[in-house]
Parts: C-alpha cells; sequence; structure tokens
C-alpha cells in the first residue's frame, strides 16, 4: 500500500466517525441508502447503505451469490432497485438509464466489441460524447500510452492475450474520465502470476488518475492487497466496512473472521465478562480462554473466539503460565508452503488447530515434526472474540 | 492412415451415386443435340441458344429473381426483430405461445399455407381492394410468411451466443438502445443475416406450391415455367436451364465456402502471433 492510500484510509476514518477536520475531509462520491433489490421472492441485496469516498480503492468481497455483482451493476444503471436510493456525486440517480450515468464499468468477460480495432474500442464511449475527432485520437493515444498498447492500436480484440485485452477493457472504461470506474471481477480470467502483476499495475493505474474504483472480488487476498477498504457480503447484506488490516485483525462477525483469511474459531460459554477482560470457557481446549478486553456479551452466553493461526506459538516446552490460553497435542500434520509452514495441530479433545511458522532459516532439519507432542499458546490480547 | 475397407468404399460410391447422378445425367443430356430427350445425338450447345431466345423462360427468371430478392429482404427485416424480441425480451408471458408460432411455418404444409394466404387476399381485395388482383406482390409476400421463420431461428441461437455485455458495455459507454443495436449488435450479427437473406432468397426461388396459389396471369415464376413444360413435355431446353440455376449455386457455395476458409486462417494465424508475443514478454 502506498502512503497516498495509507493517509487516504485515516481520512476516511475520520470522516466515517463523523469528528472530522474540514481541511481534508475526504468527500463522499457514491451513497448508497437502504437499497434492496428483489428478483421474484429472491432478496439479491438487502438493506445497504453505503459510502464511497473520492479516490478509494473500494473492494466489494463476497462468495458467489452475495450480491456483490447486483450492487455493482445497481451503480451502473443496469439493474434498478427494488427500494432505496443511490446518490452519485450527490446526484440522485437511482433511476437514471446507464448510459446518462457519470460511471464506466469494466467487464468481467472485458465485452471489447469484437469488430472494432483497439482504437476504435477506446474511442467509442469519446465519440458517444461528440468529442471532436482530434481530441478523441489525442485522448486514445494518451490512454493506450498508460498501459503500453500503442504498437496495438490497429489490432482487434482476437488478436490480443488475455492480459491485452484485459488493458484494453481497463482504458476503454477510463477514457472517459469517469468520476468511478466499477471493476467486475477485473483480474478473475488472467492466471495467477499475471494477475500478481496486474493488482499493483491497476493501484498505481488508480492512483496516478486518481479515479475512485469500485472492485468486485470473491478473492480476499486481492482485496486485501488493492483495497483502501473492503466490504465484505453474505446473502445480500453487508457485514462489516474497514480497511483489510482492521478486517483481518477485528473482525465483527464470525463469517467475516472465516472469510477473510483463515482462523481458529472457539465456541465456548462466557463465564467471566468484566470491563478490562473476559473468560471464556471452551470445551474444546483443556484451560479457559482469558482475553485482555472487554466485550459486549452475556454472561453464560455463547461466544466465539478467533485466533489467527500465525498468532498460535508452537513449542515443545511448557509456557511459563499454563492456566490459561494454552492446550496440549500432537502434531498431525505440516503443510510447506514455502515461505510458512502450517502446522495442523490435533488437541487432546480431538480437535484440530492450525499454526502458522515462518521458514525464516534454512535449517536442515525443522525442530518440531510430525507426532511431536506439543503445547500451542497465544497472548491474551490476540483473542478476537466475535459474535456468530 | 489406417486402411478402408471395400465394403466402406462401395457405400460411399453407391451413396454419392444416388445423389448426384441424376443430376450429372442431366447435365450430359443438356448438351445433347437431339430434340428427343433420351435420345443422345451428339455434342450440341444449341439448346443453351435456344434457351436465351425463349422471352417466356427468360421473364420467368426475372420474376423469380425479384420476387426471391425482395422477400428475402422483407424476410431479414422482419425476422430480425423477432429473433430481437426472442433472445433479449426475457421471459414474458405466452413467450413459448410466441416463438412456437413464428416457428410453426416450418412445418406447415405448403399446400395449405398456400390456400390460406390465397383466401386472405380475396377476401382482404373484396374488403379494403388491395391487393388488385395477384402478381408479385402477393407472391413476395406469401414467400415472407415462410421464409421470415428461418431467418428468426438462425438470429435467436446467433444473439443466444453472443456476450450480452457487450452491448451493456456499449450502453454504459453513453451509446443509446437504438445507437447500441445499429453500431454493435448489427455488425456483430452481420454474417447471421447475410446467411439469413441467403437461405430465404434460395427458398424462394425455390417454391413452386405457394406461388402457384399466389400468382396472377402476369407473374409466372421460373419453377411454375418448368413445371408446367414439363407437364406438356421435357425439352432439352429445360435441362440447360436446370443445368445453368445447379452452377451458378454450386459456383456460389464454392466461392462462400473459400472467402470463410480464408477468414479463419486468417483469424487463426492472428491469434499465434499475439500468443507468441505474450510468451516473449
Amino acid at each position: 500500500m502506498s502512503q497516498f492510500a495509507r493517509n487516504l484510509q485515516d481520512q476516511v476514518a475520520r470522516a466515517e466517525k463523523g469528528g472530522s477536520i474540514p481541511t481534508d475531509t475526504p468527500r463522499s462520491i457514491i451513497q448508497i441508502q437502504n437499497v434492496t433489490r428483489k428478483f421474484g421472492d429472491f432478496v439479491a441485496v438487502n438493506d445497504v447503505s453505503l459510502t464511497i469516498y473520492e479516490g478509494e480503492l473500494f473492494s466489494l468481497l463476497g462468495g458467489s451469490g452475495c450480491g456483490k455483482t447486483t450492487l455493482l451493476r445497481m451503480l451502473a444503471g443496469f439493474e434498478t432497485p427494488s427500494s432505496g436510493r443511490i446518490l452519485i456525486d450527490g446526484q440522485d440517480m437511482t433511476h437514471i438509464p446507464p448510459f446518462e450515468r457519470p460511471v464506466n464499468m469494466m467487464f468481467q468477460s472485458y465485452a471489447l466489441f469484437p469488430h472494432m480495432t483497439v482504437e476504435q474500442n477506446v474511442a467509442f464511449g469519446l465519440k458517444q460524447d461528440g468529442m471532436p475527432s482530434a481530441e478523441v485520437k489525442k485522448r486514445v493515444a494518451e490512454m493506450l500510452d498508460i498501459v503500453e498498447l500503442s504498437a496495438l492500436g490497429k489490432r482487434k480484440p482476437h488478436q490480443l492475450s488475455g492480459g491485452q485485452r484485459q488493458r484494453v477493457a481497463l482504458v476503454r472504461a477510463l477514457a472517459k474520465r469517469p468520476k468511478v470506474l466499477l471493476l467486475d471481477e477485473p483480474l478473475g480470467a488472467l492466471d495467477k502470476k499475471l494477475r500478481e502483476r496486474t493488482q499493483l499495475e491497476l493501484v498505481n493505474i488508480q492512483e496516478s488518475l486518481g479515479v475512485t474504483f469500485v472492485v468486485v472480488t470473491h478473492d480476499q487476498e486481492e482485496a486485501m492487497t488493492m483495497s483502501c477498504r473492503v466490504a465484505i457480503m453474505n446473502q445480500g447484506r453487508i457485514l462489516q466496512v474497514d480497511t483489510p488490516h482492521a478486517m483481518y485483525e477485528y473482525p465483527n462477525t464470525r463469517f467475516v473472521a472465516e472469510f477473510f483469511g483463515s482462523v481458529n474459531m472457539f465456541e465456548g460459554i462466557l463465564v467471566e465478562d468484566e470491563a478490562d477482560h473476559v473468560v471464556i470457557d471452551c470445551p474444546e481446549l483443556s484451560r479457559p480462554i482469558y482475553v485482555s478486553h472487554g466485550v459486549s456479551g452475556r454472561e453464560g452466553g455463547t461466544a466465539y473466539a478467533a485466533i489467527r493461526p500465525e498468532k498460535v506459538a508452537l513449542s515443545k516446552e511448557e509456557p511459563a503460565d499454563t492456566s490459561r490460553n494454552c492446550s496440549t497435542g500432537v502434531v498431525q500434520d505440516i503443510v510447506y508452503l514455502g515461505g510458512e509452514s502450517t502446522y495442523l495441530v490435533k488437541l487432546d479433545s480431538g480437535r484440530v488447530v492450525r499454526v502458522s511458522l515462518q521458514n525464516a532459516y534454512r535449517a536442515a532439519e525443522p525442530e518440531i515434526t510430525w507426532d511431536d507432542r506439543v503445547w500451542i499458546s497465544w497472548q491474551p490480547s490476540n483473542v478476537v472474540v466475535v459474535s456468530s | 492412415m489406417s486402411k478402408r475397407s471395400p465394403f466402406l468404399i462401395s457405400c460411399m460410391a453407391f451413396g454419392f451415386a444416388f445423389l448426384y447422378v441424376p443430376l450429372l445425367l442431366l447435365m450430359i443430356y443438356s448438351f445433347n443435340d437431339s430434340k428427343l430427350v433420351t435420345v443422345w445425338g451428339g455434342f450440341s450447345t444449341r439448346w443453351y441458344g435456344e434457351l436465351f431466345q425463349d422471352d417466356q423462360i427468360l421473364g420467368a427468371a426475372r420474376t423469380s429473381l425479384v420476387i426471391a430478392a425482395m422477400s428475402a429482404t422483407l424476410s431479414t427485416i422482419l425476422g430480425t426483430i423477432c429473433g430481437l424480441v426472442l433472445a433479449r425480451f426475457g421471459r414474458f408471458r405466452g413467450r413459448t405461445l410466441f416463438s412456437g408460432m413464428i416457428t410453426a411455418p416450418l412445418v406447415m404444409p405448403e399446400v395449405i399455407t398456400g390456400l390460406s394466404i390465397l383466401l386472405l387476399f380475396v377476401a382482404l381485395e373484396q374488403l379494403i381492394g388491395w391487393p388488385e388482383g395477384r402478381g408479385m406482390t402477393t407472391i413476395t409476400i406469401a414467400h415472407v410468411t415462410f421464409t421470415m421463420a428461418y431467418v428468426t431461428i438462425i438470429i435467436q441461437s446467433r444473439l443466444g451466443q453472443m456476450d450480452e455485455s457487450i452491448e451493456e458495455a456499449a450502453m454504459d459507454l453513453g451509446a443509446r438502445p437504438l445507437k447500441v443495436f445499429f453500431l454493435i449488435t448489427l455488425p456483430i450479427i452481420a454474417p447471421a443475416l447475410l446467411s439469413g437473406w441467403l437461405l430465404s432468397f434460395t427458398l424462394s426461388l425455390d417454391d413452386l406450391v405457394i406461388a402457384s396459389f399466389t400468382a396472377g396471369p402476369s407473374s409466372t415464376t421460373l419453377p411454375m415455367v418448368v413445371f408446367s413444360s414439363v407437364r406438356l413435355g421435357v425439352t432439352p431446353k429445360i435441362n440447360a436451364l436446370a443445368t445453368l440455376l445447379v452452377s451458378a449455386a454450386a459456383f456460389c457455395i464454392v466461392i462462400a465456402a473459400i472467402i470463410m476458409r480464408r477468414a479463419e486462417r486468417e483469424r487463426e494465424r492472428a491469434i499465434a502471433k499475439a500468443m507468441a508475443e505474450q510468451e516473449q514478454m
């Protein structure tokens, strides 16, 4: 993430809290107000409210059928909300057709016009606006230059590789300098290596042009790498809107914790509920979980404690304090991932816990290996208590 | 390559013979000098000469071509509209009925189609005075009613294969729906339009039954002339005419195939080139 994006994140965070300093307040560019979209009995988007700020790279993340694409298509104007309002740059766009909206969209299939050359594709939107042809020519050259495709301007789409088509689709949508660019799975059709490179390219272009991007993706890693903020959707609702960092470290629900990165989730009973700490008794662990911050739960009620695999320590020796936040088990499996390894530790209760360790040294033999009896432990501050 | 069995070879020979020997005989006998169709009297091209002297046949050929061109054009326009509705209108009440009714003329016996259209024309003439008598106009309209069904099916299936987001992209970039249709949809489905037009053209050129019902005294089509002259006895002139028609059709098919092959090869080469460049990057 660049410094620019980091500053914007801070500003957005302040604006969302309401206590902003007037000089660097980010301007809201899209306001979605209580939008619902029904298809017959099926509710694709359920009472969604969301504000997206100017210059952000905002991601809508969720599994298939969660309503993220429907929400994006409502922003573009291809779907009309059953109820609610959509404001773009302060103007009500709820019932404005797509060809009159100040936003453009990059389609998952790229949707390049097969009978036109690359240049004609990029020029199409500009011509619809009645731009003089000399200016169109200049803008097209400028846009193709951004993605280094100037040499291929006379080619037809079928004469391009997948990565080249993706870039043509991107600049075609950007050519009209829209206030917001909507991207539907922009990297979905590329192979892994090309995808990683293109992620960074996309962010660079977004920042240099200063256009707000709204990206729909199902790939949590992609959302994490590129976004200023992420909204996680499930069954038509937005569960959480946050920066990738906050989403990962402070998920508000069990679904978010499990969807955004991998996690060890423990179900237990809240036995002690104080302002500065709580204790959760989990039958799968031999000792209680002590959390060093207060949560909004009910004593005696069910609570979910989430612990990320990399925040669990693994050791053959007994930890200093064995009264809480630890358990014993046997290494069942080791998944080698290059930079790190994931240890699957089977606890005495039969529960399997994932522990990630950095492979920081090229040691010949790892210290801990299969069938070793080990202790797992974690810091009280590294546990997140989430609602179901 | 594996050895083919004599059985397969003779099957193939028999199949092709079944299809093409009659045509071949007809072509050979068109160069027959004798007045009798079945007796070989030496090689000659005199019947071709006489064919081009025959005003009745030439006039009928002209009538047929004009009717075929007009009805093909009309049915391409109407068929495209129907195909568009079926492919793009989504689900609506009575959609199945609508599509069934459009394709019904494909399986309707021609005699019934011809008769019903004739009755309609007669009734219309009595009611509003149009069409005045029967002639090229009535034949053209009658041909449109059944060739349109073919065009509809071709266009509908082509639109079904087309990525709808291409049209959405054009709209997203600021084109109104009508402009999207003319700038994006129409050029993309142009090959389907062309094949629909050609199919309608040949169907209309071929048709004898419906034309017989709807023709007037001044509008005899080529199939009608051929049919009636054969009833009076076959002349080698008809053989000559048939040979010309078959040759023209074969010529068109070969040219179309060559053009399509060339375009396909060009496309493959371009794709291969793009892939090679991608790998160098």
